[in-house]
């Protein structure tokens, strides 16, 4: 199982979350994709998108104005 | 991907797919911004989405046409749409041939209305082909917005 790491800091509306898609898309089901980024509503919005595709949010932190996000495939 | 495909539990809307459509009219700057960037939100959240370029909007499926538009207000004969682009490019707005790219990488659908084509003269030769998945008429937008739950026109 793969650890894949996407970093989208200073990208804004829409790219992180659609990143965050495609780097899912290319993912294999129980690999790690973890999303690095600094746009304020994709910290709330990836999650949703998460939620919705039926995946499972593993963790969300923030430091500095930097969030990380991390989903199971 | 077998994920993604959330179906209504409603019986009244039993057919219901979780689509978004949008009928892609204007071909102003701004606006095709605006259907790109919903387009690829949607699909991000796991929708399906189609859109439908007619009128003023089929012209930026022409070679070379995507960055074309005017602005839809403001636009001065360019100036307008000049200051805006340098604005979006300090914030770091993705590009439209970007979003475009990733539009189709993410499985988003393109109608060509053959109407317009029509009325403007414009051949396949003169459009992106590589970006249209479809030509077609009003029913085959129909076809596509009965089961659509979000339904745009921009």
């Amino acid at each position: 199982m793969a650890e894949i790491k996407i970093d989208v800091k200073g990208e804004t509306c829409p790219m992180p979350l659609v990143e965050a898609r495609k780097a899912l898309m290319k993912a294999s089901p129980g690999d790690i994709v973890e999303i690095i980024g600094t746009h304020p509503a994709s910290k709330k919005e990836i999650p949703m998108a998460v939620e919705a595709l039926g995946l499972e949010l593993v963790d969300v932190q923030e430091k500095d104005g930097i969030w990380k996000i991390k989903i199971r495939r | 991907m077998g994920y993604g495909k959330l179906k209504s539990a409603d019986k009244g809307v039993e057919n219901m797919v979780d689509k978004t459509t949008i009928i892609v009219h204007s071909g102003d700057m701004d606006k095709i911004y605006s259907a790109l960037i919903i387009g690829n939100g949607a699909l991000s959240m796991g929708m399906e989405v189609t859109m439908y370029f007619t009128f003023w909007g089929l012209e930026r499926l022409k070679k070379d046409g995507l960055e074309k538009g005017p602005l839809s207000k403001m636009n001065m004969g360019g100036l307008g749409k000049r200051m805006i682009n340098s604005r979006m490019k300090q914030a770091n707005v993705a590009s439209l041939e970007r979003l475009m790219q990733y539009y189709k990488e993410l499985g988003g659908k393109i109608i060509a209305c053959e109407m317009t084509m029509e009325i403007m003269g414009i051949t396949k030769e003169d459009l992106h082909q590589e970006l249209i998945d479809e030509y077609g008429a009003v029913g085959t937008y129909i076809h596509e917005a009965r089961e659509s739950t979000i339904n745009l026109f921009i």
